[in-house]
């Protein structure tokens, strides 16, 4: 997956990459599958893009 | 020796009639029947009903001496209506029915979701309304019974039908014994576990759902408008979905999804099912309601349809050609669409107006209805009862989004029942206008209803064969178009002239509607004089032209009716 213009800078994704971190603790072992899915509908929204949504799909089922 | 129940059943607001069983011995020998129809639900006697407007004789067959155990089905959409008024009995739906047309979804004590059905002033009948299936069983018979043309024999259950040459051969079952019974034509209305399917061994496509729902009727008094109300993941029943509805008469269908791994038995145990309907009053805020049970039953959701409805002499409608999960209210509203289309089809092959032809189409619309049905239901499916994995997580995540995240909240929005559009039927003619409407229902869809005035609404005056809508505010019907329709006429095809926009009556139509204020020509997308449209026995949509001319009508007349 290329990087798009608007990507993240790289202290914005450190921080990105903390809160994740953090989030899906607070959640807990239990609700964290369920965090992740509420999130990925929520960022899948604010994309307003099915397809690019799909790429991102793809590219996270790679190399598990 | 066949030895149905007299014992009339038990209901707490439906007094069943125990009918006499229909005796061979009492009736001249059977000669070769041109029609028998192997059930007595909404499926059977609804094509019955049809094939007798169109004037062919049918034999009803009911292994029963009663109406159907329970309220069954309940909620009846508007095309539904549509369908029933041609058979003479939405007038009584209507007088003892519950319309409504709001539903309400609940996660956490919040109402997430809110569906308003539209209601367009132009419509006759509510998008829903709620009769148990008993009532309207009732109604239909009556119908049946006032029908010289209908000979309904009680008590009267297949053990075999053997595919002959040309005809079928039946193995009835009676109170007195066994008797044959020749017919040209089967129809299987012998519901979801139709014996006929099973015997011929044919296998049904689609999916089978995991999740159990007990469906449980029961008498109680609340004060509630008539709404569907959904509870999702409530505390008494952790992940599982509740549906209520009100019906006529005092009662309320409650239907619970069971928990994971309990069986049928252990969930219709008296103490199981009061443990729970208690549990769900006291849930919306009527703890300690008192109430009576009526009826129970389980309930799985299953998306399967045969691929093909016509095998031999023996055609499927109804649950016995496709199971369908309830979510939608899609059984009886879907088998009344295909009793409607089998009707007049059949009935045309019987009368020599088309080939079996007619009969393949009939098979390839209906089946085609049936897998977009099953292609929406298995998704109101998984939302209502997830598989595990996957779908449940993201059903579990939405409902928790949805209480704070409006984007979410259509997701509860399951799509209700609604009629098929035969865009691709080989009944629709290819070198009309189709395309170049703006507006107005195209080829293979169901008719727009029209509010024409008080009481009186355009699709009251359509139905019973072909009808052709003619558009002009001439005196008369051009004389071209008269002489083809006249020929068709004189070849036996039903073919009734409607012209549109004339205060006057018009020459050489059957019927004239004013039209005065231009609403029927607007909705039907029709700019000038000269506009028609060609629609079915089925009321559906099968040519339109902006300027009809007599040689694109004789193409469309052929068309529709393939030899």
């Amino acid at each position: 997956m290329t990087n798009a213009p608007n990507a993240l800078t790289i202290s914005d994704l450190e921080t990105v990459y903390d809160s994740l971190a953090s989030a899906i603790d607070q959640a807990g072992q239990d609700k964290s599958s369920l965090f992740l899915v509420k999130l990925a509908l929520l960022n899948a929204n604010a994309l307003a893009s099915a397809d690019v949504f799909q790429a991102h799909v793809q590219a996270a089922l790679q190399d598990l | 020796m066949h030895t149905p129940t007299t014992q009339a059943r038990p209901s707490i607001y439906y007094t069943y009639e125990v009918f006499k069983p229909w005796l061979p011995s009492e009736h001249p020998q059977p000669t070769r029947q041109k029609v028998v129809i192997v059930g007595a639900g909404p499926a059977g006697m609804v094509t019955a009903l049809e094939l007798a407007r169109h004037g062919v004789p049918s034999v009803v067959l009911s292994s029963e001496l009663q109406f159907s155990q329970g309220s069954r089905a309940i909620c009846f959409t508007r095309r539904s209506m549509e369908i029933l008024q041609q058979v003479g009995v939405a007038d009584r739906m209507t007088e003892g029915g519950l319309p409504w047309r709001f539903g309400n979804s609940y996660y956490r004590g919040q109402r997430v979701f809110r569906m308003e059905a539209p209601h367009d002033a132009d419509d006759r009948f509510f998008p829903i309304i709620n009769v148990q299936q008993q009532f309207m069983e009732e109604y239909l018979h009556d119908a049946c019974k006032a029908n010289p043309l209908i000979d309904f024999r009680w008590g009267n259950k297949v053990n075999q039908v053997a595919q002959k040459d040309g005809y079928a051969l039946l193995e009835v079952d009676t109170p007195e014994g066994l008797y044959a019974l020749e017919s040209n034509w089967v129809v299987a209305a012998d519901g979801g576990r139709s014996g006929i399917r099973t015997a011929m061994n044919l296998e049904m496509e689609g999916a089978s759902y995991e999740g159990f729902f007990v469906i449980a009727d029961i008498k109680v008094d609340l004060p509630l408008p008539t709404e569907r109300l959904a509870y999702f993941d409530p505390d008494w029943n952790p992940g599982n979905t509740i549906l209520m509805h009100r019906e006529p008469n005092g009662i309320w269908r409650v239907d619970y999804q069971l928990p994971e791994g309990e069986t049928p038995e252990e969930a219709l145990k008296p103490e199981s099912l009061k443990a729970r309907i208690d549990a769900q009053l006291a849930m919306i805020g009527h703890a300690g309601a008192k109430w009576e049970m009526d009826w129970s039953s389980v309930y799985s959701a299953r998306t399967l349809t045969l691929p093909d409805f016509v095998h031999g002499n023996v055609i499927f409608t109804g649950d016995a050609a496709h199971l369908l999960p309830i979510f939608g209210v899609r059984g009886a509203n879907t088998a009344f669409q295909d009793a409607q289309s089998l009707g007049w089809h059949l009935a045309f092959v019987v009368k020599g107006l088309g080939s079996q032809k007619l009969l393949a189409n009939h098979s390839a619309e209906r089946v085609g209805a049936a897998r977009e049905i099953i292609d929406e239901a298995g998704k109101s499916t998984r939302f209502m009862t997830p598989p595990a994995g996957g779908f449940q997580l993201l059903r579990d995540a939405v409902l928790s989004l949805s209480l704070t995240q409006a984007f979410v909240r259509p997701l509860y929005h399951w799509r209700t029942s609604r009629p098929h559009a035969y865009t691709h039927s080989i009944l629709n003619s290819a070198g009309d206008d189709n395309g170049l409407f703006k507006t107005g229902p195209a080829h293979g869809a169901p008719p727009q209803n029209v509010r024409l005035g008080a009481n009186d609404f355009l699709l009251d005056h359509l139905g019973g064969g072909f009808d052709l809508l003619y558009f002009t505010d001439a005196s008369f019907i051009p004389e071209a178009l008269q002489h083809t329709i006249h020929s068709a006429r004189a070849q036996g095809m039903p073919l009734r002239v409607i012209a549109v926009g004339s205060a006057q009556p018009v020459e050489g139509a059957d019927t004239t509607l004013a039209d005065a204020d231009g609403h029927l020509r607007e909705r039907y997308g029709i700019p000038a004089n000269g506009g028609a449209y060609l629609l079915r026995p089925d009321q559906h949509i099968c040519a339109r032209w902006l300027t009809l001319d007599a040689t694109r009508l004789q193409a469309a007349l052929n068309t529709a009716l393939p030899q």
